[in-house]
């Protein structure tokens, strides 16, 4: 359940920042600052340099009017701090506890452009030695788009602030910040984990063996590796097939080992594998069943493919204005296709419903591979978790899932996500995670009572990811983390470094925030399913008890002869994999997946079974919620995902209520208290549906209360269009053609 | 009801048909009919060629209201059941193949098309199954009446009772001191194409309203569709003015529409929303029509809403129906439905409607709505901003209001869009508008999913009726061609629904009836509307996980309030027994927000 997770410890994890930072670059900084104009800043976080009065543009308003502040950057954030009087009513619901509403965290700033005049230039270094800007437009990350005017401030200030603070952050800031940021060990981040239930981290030994017990997964869990000896690549603890050898481990250091992702209650097993599959036979040898192998790279974008089009796609939504907003709304649908963004999250689903049917349909063993082994394979693999089995569903599972696949599975985030703007890591630079969160969202969307966590939750997290204070998303690999976290604790009086786990939900929101992460919607499983699943799959609890010896020798698969020398294995190996591009194969594979989501799809719907996504054009969809929460335009106000939400939160409440009435009841009737009778208490649960008119479709990132009740109206509404073609003469007809049709 | 020409009824009872036969009462009808009358057209061996199994052999049955398939070589059996209404058009493709089979197509206008083959008949004097089709698809054309007129089907609600005129008016608060219930109209005398009951300002006398008349096309005056509780600001619609080349004006109609700015105290202007593109309300001019001057009328600021003819959203249709059926081509989907500009008609449409309750609500300000006849685009416009507006008209019943007031008393001519039973499938006055007026009401659903009574079934019903000819709600082009024949010979298509409005209704309906939607008009929330255009294609099944679950919920409720009950009846028996002590305590238990 959620809430253990916020209400955990009483105390809340206050996070304090450790300062490294040179006393030079202190001593810079002990210009007095006004104490109003300053945000709360969090422990070890120093304001570089401020600018004042600066005007930020409302960027609900057509009117470019404005508040004025004092703009200020930290080793944390660029952050505005407004003059006038801030009412503290608004929405503390969803309030994040590390950066507010008018604070960016320096890792979610993505560009800075400089307004010239009435030209909008992308600031570098070079280019404002000659002039600074009057006016800069910061987008971030999570897509939101400040604008400030620098017209007012003094031009010392707004030069220093632009040079050493905005500017800046791609280089010594950011790495001052992240190399001194740590959170106070002593705080209570991890009491979480004492849980029964809670997030596996997969750091420890005991993890894995109890992910592979779950799944009743018969592999080898490798221990040499706890210390890095055998590679720096690899995880602390991974599991390989069960004839992996000691000598194997040692001689291929680690490359192209196929490792464990996850079993099938078939017994078949999801392996990936980085660069070549020198290990090929291992996994083919594991269950003796036959093995797919399939190298992503051959039908699936790269990840430069990725980052170039999301960087297509994310400039949709990056709006500085209005009327620049409903221009690109006349080509929505086309910009969209050319950005091939969601065709890229298509292919990720399509790829990962081709892996669930080898495991689901035909029981064989995949492996999947890429060069990296710890990008796309990431995508692929848990993915297919996802698909086929529920417990990744719940919101400690899915975050199990990241750790396993993610975290430990060695996916680069600090190289991928280039926190800290390294010009030599441009090319490294794609948003790898956020496509999976993508694909997460689409089967949410379609299959919305299957998944605990909510699409707030999604959308949360694929925020974090630029929040600087997570080890979760800060490093590379396992050793890459171990080695930063132990290499800065003796230069520290402190304790080790301790960055906490982004799971630790408490560090950002608290736990009336932390509510919003549960789907009211999921159906969880009922102790009645649980008893006629069982029932249903008496074949696979048998099996399942089986060692796997038993089925060694498989009689419908049994092609593979026991002395099949390992070449001839390679060989057959090839052969049955169809994805191989090879375009003599039998049957297309297209036809046969349509075929193996059209027969799912005939049956009734588990939400506690297997899920396969709909791929079809329509389908896919954009993620609105995400994209277009900070588009003043676009909000539905009333309306929107939060009009359902929270009227199904209020049915529930009821339900709840009712349960422990009944519950209560029962205990009054076997006890036979006297006079205990209750009337039906009516307390009116906390609920959204009583404000829920009054909430908007960017709910719980934006309220609607600061904004009019007024419709946007589209400005541009001038036909680019249209009717050129064909239906040119149509469009000057009238509408009842008085002269006579010829009859045909 | 009459029993006309039932030679050709069916005879068989088939389960699938429950949805367009209720079970009311209906078995025993059918064993009466099977008794009196010969038995359907039946022809074996057929082929239907589906775009998604493949072919499927099997028996056709066409009696004189439905074609329906039957395959029973697969499991489950595969049924194809429609209403001849929808066929569009009946061709045959091609000659005999070489297996000797002829083959023929029905292109339908619920976006679909189907293909059928059978062998060639020997005897070449009997004519094919679908030669007989071609009959009872197009009664009109072939003399025949429409099946609607012989539909027998009784159901408790007499669904024409539904709207009455006055009652809506006076819900509004109609008459009261601005304006006043006319009967100019009554036999249909002042405009054959309005309903007998207008509402017009208190200080136009019925001459007037006749001079009016000769100045507006077709003689459509501005009479009020809706009127603001509060702010007295009012809906009215019209036809074009009769300016012509030469700029005509009319005193008459000057005064009218001053006087429905006088209507409205809190605002002294007017607005008149030009639903055409200015440069199709200028060409009217040509045509004798036009748009009103700004220079004879004082005080009104004309606006064009830029909303395309009949022709143009007819081709967007095809074009449409092109890029969705059968298949959809995945890779360029998104170019594909942009090339049809469905959605972009529907965003105008919708930015229109929006702009209109805008200026009633936010400016307080009356407003005129025509286009050049006032019965295509400004039907569109005025219910769609009266559905924004007024949260009655987002009832079932409230719904059913408005369709019948703004589109059908006010003579949308249905008969001519459509084509009821009308072979001449080319004819230039068919046109889906009001198909696109549901899609704007479908768009609007799934922007507010709480504020609507009816659930996304209701809409794709009164769509499919819409074709089916069963019911006579959508026959004729105006009230006065259907208050004769239609109301007393055939059942409302609101008479089938309100006998079973569970189907139909939106669990998660919440009644904020006073609350005014304003939808966002972008193209980023608008969307296709798959469970409509795209239901044929079994893969987009439509889903309505939402619905279920909440329904599951509901069902779960209801039991535990039984059980709740159920033992505080017994512990109140149980108390009762042995003696009375102390007060109902009342206690505050932590409520989780997620079982």
């Amino acid at each position: 359940m959620l809430s253990s997770l916020g209400s955990g410890g009483g105390k809340t994890a206050k996070p304090s920042f450790v300062s490294y930072v040179t006393p030079e670059e202190i001593k810079s900084e002990k210009e007095p600052y006004k104490k109003e104009n300053q945000p709360d800043l969090l422990p070890g976080e120093v304001v570089f340099c401020s600018a004042c009065p600066v005007l930020k543009y409302s960027q609900d308003d057509m009117s470019q009017r404005g508040v004025f502040g004092t703009l200020l950057c930290t080793n944390f954030r660029v952050s505005f701090v407004s003059d006038e009087v801030q009412v503290e009513e608004t929405c503390k619901l969803f309030k994040n506890k590390l950066y507010g509403e008018n604070d960016i965290p320096l890792a979610c700033v993505d560009n800075i452009y400089g307004g010239y005049e009435d030209k909008k230039k992308l600031i570098t270094g070079g280019l404002l030695k000659n002039k600074y800007p009057s006016k800069i437009i910061v987008h971030c990350k999570d897509l939101r788009v400040f604008q400030f005017s620098l017209t007012y401030s003094k031009e010392e200030d707004a030069k220093k602030l632009c040079f050493t603070g905005v500017l800046d952050h791609n280089n010594v800031v950011m790495k001052t910040y992240l190399r001194s940021s740590s959170i106070d060990n002593n705080a209570v981040c991890f009491v979480e984990m004492q849980r029964k239930e809670r997030t596996m981290l997969f750091d420890c030994l005991e993890d894995w063996t109890q992910d592979m017990k779950r799944t009743k997964g018969n592999c080898r869990l490798v221990t040499e590796n706890s210390s890095f000896e055998l590679s720096q690549k690899l995880p602390q603890f991974f599991i390989v097939p069960l004839n992996v050898t000691d000598e194997d481990l040692v001689k291929f250091q680690g490359n192209g080992l196929p490792m464990w992702c996850w079993s099938h209650h078939s017994g078949c097993a999801l392996f990936k594998t980085a660069s070549l599959p020198l290990m090929l036979t291992a996994v083919a040898h594991n269950h003796l069943y036959s093995v797919k192998t399939e190298d992503l790279s051959d039908t699936l974008p790269t990840i430069q493919d990725i980052q170039l089009s999301y960087n297509k796609f994310k400039q949709f939504f990056l709006i500085d204005n209005t009327t620049e907003f409903w221009m690109s709304d006349m080509k929505w649908f086309s910009s969209l296709e050319n950005c091939g963004w969601l065709d890229m999250i298509r292919q990720c689903l399509l790829k990962a419903v081709e892996v669930v049917e080898c495991l689901e349909k035909e029981n064989t063993n995949v492996l999947i591979m890429e060069e990296s082994g710890s990008d796309l394979c990431c995508v692929i693999s848990s993915l297919v978790q996802l698909m086929l089995d529920p417990h990744y569903r719940t919101l400690l599972g899915f975050q199990s899932l990241v750790q396993k696949e993610w975290v430990a599975g060695g996916h680069a985030f600090l190289d991928r996500s280039n926190q800290l703007h390294l010009k030599e890591k441009v090319e490294s630079q794609s948003p790898v995670f956020l496509l999976f969160l993508e694909c997460v969202w689409q089967l949410h969307q379609q299959h919305g009572p299957a998944f605990q966590f909510s699409e707030t939750y999604l959308t949360v997290l694929s925020d974090s990811v630029h929040v600087p204070v997570f080890a979760t998303f800060l490093f590379n690999n396992d050793s890459h983390r171990a080695n930063v976290l132990r290499a800065e604790s003796p230069s520290s009086q402190r304790g080790p470094l301790n960055c906490p786990s982004v799971w630790d939900w408490s560090v950002q929101f608290d736990c009336r925030a932390q509510d919003l992460f549960t789907n009211p919607l999921y159906a969880q499983k009922t102790k009645q399913d649980r008893s006629q699943r069982k029932s249903h799959r008496p074949k696979h609890q048998r099996q399942l008890s089986l060692p796997s010896s038993a089925f060694k020798t498989p009689t419908k698969k049994g092609f593979f002869k026991d002395e099949a020398d390992s070449l001839k294995k390679i060989l057959g190996v090839k052969r049955i994999s169809r994805w191989m591009l090879s375009p003599s194969s039998d049957f297309p594979p297209m036809s046969s997946i349509k075929e193996f989501y059209e027969t799912w799809q005939a049956k009734p719907l588990d939400y506690h079974g297997m899920l396969l996504p709909c791929l079809d054009g329509p389908s896919i969809r954009v993620w609105m919620q995400r994209y277009l929460r900070w588009i003043h335009d676009v909000q539905i106000l009333g309306g929107g995902p939060v009009a359902v939400l929270s009227k199904v939160s209020e049915l529930l409440a009821e339900v709840q209520e009712l349960r422990s009435e009944l519950d209560r009841h029962a205990r009054t009737v076997t006890s036979n208290h006297r006079g205990a009778i209750r009337t039906r208490a009516k307390t009116a649960p906390e609920n959204l549906a009583r404000s829920s008119v009054r909430l908007s479709s960017s709910f719980p990132f934006v309220t609607s209360r600061n904004w009019s009740f007024k419709p946007a109206i589209p400005t541009s509404m001038l036909q680019s269009l249209m009717m050129s073609e064909v239906a040119g003469d149509l469009a000057s007809r009238e509408d009842d053609g008085s002269e006579p049709e010829t009859v045909v | 009801c009459v029993h006309l020409n039932r030679n050709t009824f069916k005879t068989w009872v088939c389960p699938s048909l429950s949805y367009l036969w209720p079970t009311v009462g209906y078995s025993d009808q059918w064993d009466d009919l099977n008794k009196r009358f010969s038995p359907p057209l039946t022809a074996k061996d057929v082929t239907y060629i589906c775009p998604y199994i493949g072919a499927l052999r099997g028996t056709l049955t066409v009696t004189n209201y439905r074609l329906f398939f039957k395959c029973t070589d697969r499991e489950p059996v595969f049924v194809l059941d429609l209403p001849l209404g929808v066929v569009s058009r009946v061709e045959k493709i091609g000659g005999a193949s070489s297996r000797g089979e002829v083959s023929y197509g029905l292109v339908c206008k619920d976006i679909r098309n189907l293909r059928f083959a059978h062998k060639q008949m020997e005897d070449s004097l009997r004519k094919s199954i679908f030669e007989v089709l071609m009959k009872f698809a197009f009664p009109v054309s072939n003399g025949l009446p429409i099946f609607a007129f012989e539909y027998g089907q009784v159901y408790p609600e007499n669904g024409w009772k539904v709207y009455d005129a006055q009652a809506e008016y006076k819900r509004q608060g109609l008459p009261n001191e601005s304006w006043r219930i006319t009967k100019v109209n009554d036999h249909y005398e002042l405009c054959d194409t309005y309903p007998s009951t207008l509402v017009v300002p208190v200080n136009i006398s019925d001459e007037e309203l006749k001079r009016v008349a000769a100045f507006r096309a077709k003689g459509r005056i501005p009479v009020l569709s809706w009127i603001h509780p509060e702010s007295q600001a009012t809906v009215t619609r019209c036809s074009q003015p009769m300016v012509g080349v030469n700029g005509k004006r009319s005193k008459d109609d000057e005064k009218y529409l001053q006087a429905i700015m006088d209507a409205n105290a809190q605002s002294h202007k007017l607005f008149i929303f030009d639903a055409r593109p200015s440069v199709n309300a200028a060409a009217n001019k040509m045509k004798g029509g036009g748009y009103e001057s700004e220079d004879a009328y004082q005080n009104a600021e004309l606006v064009f809403l830029d909303i395309h003819n009949i022709h143009v959203m007819r081709e967007s249709l095809r074009k449409l129906k092109e890029v969705v059926y059968p298949n959809i081509e995945e890779s360029h989907w998104l170019s594909n439905l942009e090339s049809t500009h469905w959605l972009e008609h529907i965003k105008l449409i919708l930015a229109g409607a929006l702009r209109i309750a805008d200026k009633v609500e936010s400016g307080k300000t009356s407003v005129v709505v025509h286009c050049s006849d006032g019965w295509d685009r400004t039907a569109q416009l005025t219910s769609l901003a009266m559905l924004m507006l007024d949260g009655h008209y987002r009832t079932i019943r409230g719904f059913q209001v408005l369709l019948e007031k703004e589109w059908l008393s006010f003579g949308h001519r249905f008969q001519l869009r459509i084509g009821h039973g009308d072979k001449n499938h080319t004819d230039a006055d068919r046109s889906p508008v009001f198909l696109q007026f549901i899609d704007c009401v479908w768009q609007m659903t799934r922007q507010f999913p709480a504020a609507f009574e009816f659930n996304e079934y209701f809409l794709v019903t009164t769509l499919d009726h819409l074709y089916s000819c069963l019911f006579g709600t959508f026959l004729c082009n105006s009230e006065q061609q259907r208050v004769k024949e239609v109301r007393a010979k055939t059942v409302s298509l609101w008479a089938y629904i309100n006998s079973q409005l569970e189907e139909f209704t939106n669990p998660l309906y919440v009644n904020y009836s006073n609350h005014v939607l304003f939808p966002v008009v972008s193209m980023r929330h608008l969307e296709l509307w798959v469970g409509y255009y795209i239901r044929w294609n079994p893969r987009m099944r439509p889903q309505e996980p939402v619905h279920q679950r909440y329904k599951e919920l509901l069902a779960k409720r209801a039991e535990l309030q039984k059980r709740v009950e159920e033992l505080q009846r017994e512990v109140t028996n149980r108390s009762a027994s042995s003696e009375r002590a102390g007060s109902p305590t009342r206690s505050i238990t932590p409520v989780q927000t997620f079982v």
